[in-house]
């Protein structure tokens, strides 16, 4: 699989704009890749669609951002657009134009949850 | 000369001390996985420098990792463990149904013939086997399903399936332990399982001698006598002299019986080794003192090993993968403790040192032995 595909089976345009996307300091090392990675992704621009970039690009954040099975976030991360929180929008929704645009980062962070 | 290389998990990352045979001088290099939890480490007895490791955190759940350079570098392998079919339910903390949910691997135990098999103890308890170094897992799922999973219960650390052990005489024969439930054999491959709890007591059961529902902290075995099994119980030392078919208790003259690691001595297989803890609810070891138990006897007779381990305010634990030993002429015993410190002896346990002591608590200790 390229490093541009989505792993949908809907090829992205080329010509659109990168996605940029801001991954939590605990997962970057498991990466390899800096905090903010940005991506190819395939129309319409969701959640999903992002993550599935991201997985396809990344292979080892598989089941760590979304659970295997249900495909739903994890309980301790919370997902951020535009400075509005995501985590509880429909994970099929589009996501405002300044990030379709590539202008603003979808931010995936960690809970701060004691540890 | 022979080297030995020490596999340490704890709660914040991986590290791996080394030395050679001699056992004095260590080199410690990590934390690898800096701030994930490492419940265990583990090395291919067909290919000394493949490593698996399981990293887990609450945040994002469970990764697996796989080296092929004797953890100078290390690379994410497939981390997707599916339960066959529809789970269904086990036993909650309050007697009532309880969906079987995957949260972690407890144990990784690479084959004993085959670099590219492993298999992976998980929490919720169930049996997995990758053959093809971890890139992909598929569940045996004949244990789970053999019939009285519906009773297994959650012991304090989760419903885990935390011992794996193979018979290196016989492939088909493989032992495995789950708190809280207990010991299962298969002698088909992993195909079908029997509990093997014949002579197991839990007072805190209804039936205290049931067919499953006892709460098996660790199980070792001697390479030469494969029918010839030690268990730490919740409570208990326990011995089996016909393949896990029956038990009778060993702890005799231990200070307590309750502890988690339990392991044998890698020339004498009637040399036991365990580290008592105070009790279910004060799980540090008695008396302020870290003792290690030793029995010659295979079990009722036991001597405390003290020489270098603090005798004084001491309030640590020892989990049950926490204690390995080595294969040089003199077997070297190892364990970590919830305080963080790794303990080696050089000389079967007559006498100890820390390798380090201020890690992260321990999770699992083991040890290679290396050319």
């Amino acid at each position: 699989m390229s490093a541009e595909s989505t792993g949908t089976g809907i090829e992205p345009d080329a010509t659109a704009p990168l996605i940029s996307v801001v991954l939590p300091q605990h997962l970057r090392p498991l990466t390899g890749a800096g905090a903010e990675v940005r991506l190819q992704v395939a129309a319409p621009v969701t959640m999903d669609s992002v993550l599935d970039a991201v997985e396809a690009q990344f292979p080892m954040l598989s089941g760590t951002i979304r659970e295997y099975g249900t495909g739903q976030r994890r309980a301790f991360l919370r997902f951020f657009a535009c400075g509005e929180d995501w985590s509880h929008q429909p994970m099929d929704a589009e996501l405002p134009r300044a990030i379709v645009e590539g202008r603003e980062p979808v931010i995936i962070l960690g809970a701060i949850a004691g540890g | 000369m022979s080297k030995v290389r020490v596999l340490v998990g704890t709660r914040k990352g991986a590290f791996i001390l080394t030395s050679d045979g001699t056992r004095k001088d260590w080199d410690v290099s990590g934390p690898f996985f800096a701030g994930w939890e490492i419940y265990h480490m583990k090395g291919s007895p067909v290919d000394p420098n493949r490593l698996y490791a399981s990293q887990s955190s609450s945040w994002s759940g469970q990764v697996m990792q796989r080296s092929e350079d004797g953890g100078a570098t290390w690379a994410a392998v497939g981390n997707k463990f599916s339960y066959d079919g529809v789970p269904g339910t086990h036993q909650w903390y309050d007697g009532t149904p309880h969906p079987w949910e995957f949260k972690r691997v407890w144990h990784l135990e690479p084959s004993l013939t085959d670099a590219e098999a492993v298999f992976a103890g998980v929490e919720d308890a169930a049996l997995f086997k990758s053959t093809d170094g971890g890139t992909t897992w598929e569940e045996l799922a004949g244990l789970r399903e053999h019939g009285t999973g519906p009773h297994w219960q959650p012991g304090a650390g989760g419903m885990c399936l935390h011992t794996i052990i193979q018979d290196p005489t016989n492939s088909d024969r493989m032992y495995i332990a789950i708190s809280a439930a207990g010991s299962f054999r298969t002698d088909d491959g992993g195909k079908s399982w029997k509990p093997i709890n014949k002579g197991l007591i839990s007072n805190f059961m209804p039936d205290p001698t049931a067919e499953v529902g006892h709460c098996v902290h660790h199980v070792a075995m001697h390479k030469s006598r494969p029918d010839v099994l030690f268990m730490q119980k919740h409570w208990d030392v326990m011995r089996s002299d016909d393949a896990g078919d029956s038990w009778h208790e060993v702890s005799g003259n231990l200070p307590t019986d309750f502890g988690f690691a339990i392991d044998v001595h890698a020339h004498e297989p009637e040399t036991l080794y365990v580290v008592p803890i105070k009790s279910d609810m004060e799980h540090f070891v008695p008396e302020g003192k870290l003792r290690v138990y030793r029995s010659r006897t295979g079990g009722n007779e036991w001597e405390p090993l003290t020489q270098g381990l603090p005798q004084q305010d001491c309030y640590v634990n020892v989990l049950r993968d926490a204690m390995a030993v080595d294969t040089l002429d003199e077997c070297g015993v190892y364990f970590g403790t919830s305080g963080g410190q790794v303990y080696a002896s050089a000389d079967a346990g007559d006498n100890w040192m820390p390798i380090v002591r201020d890690l992260p608590a321990v999770l699992s200790v083991e040890v290679q032995t290396l050319p």
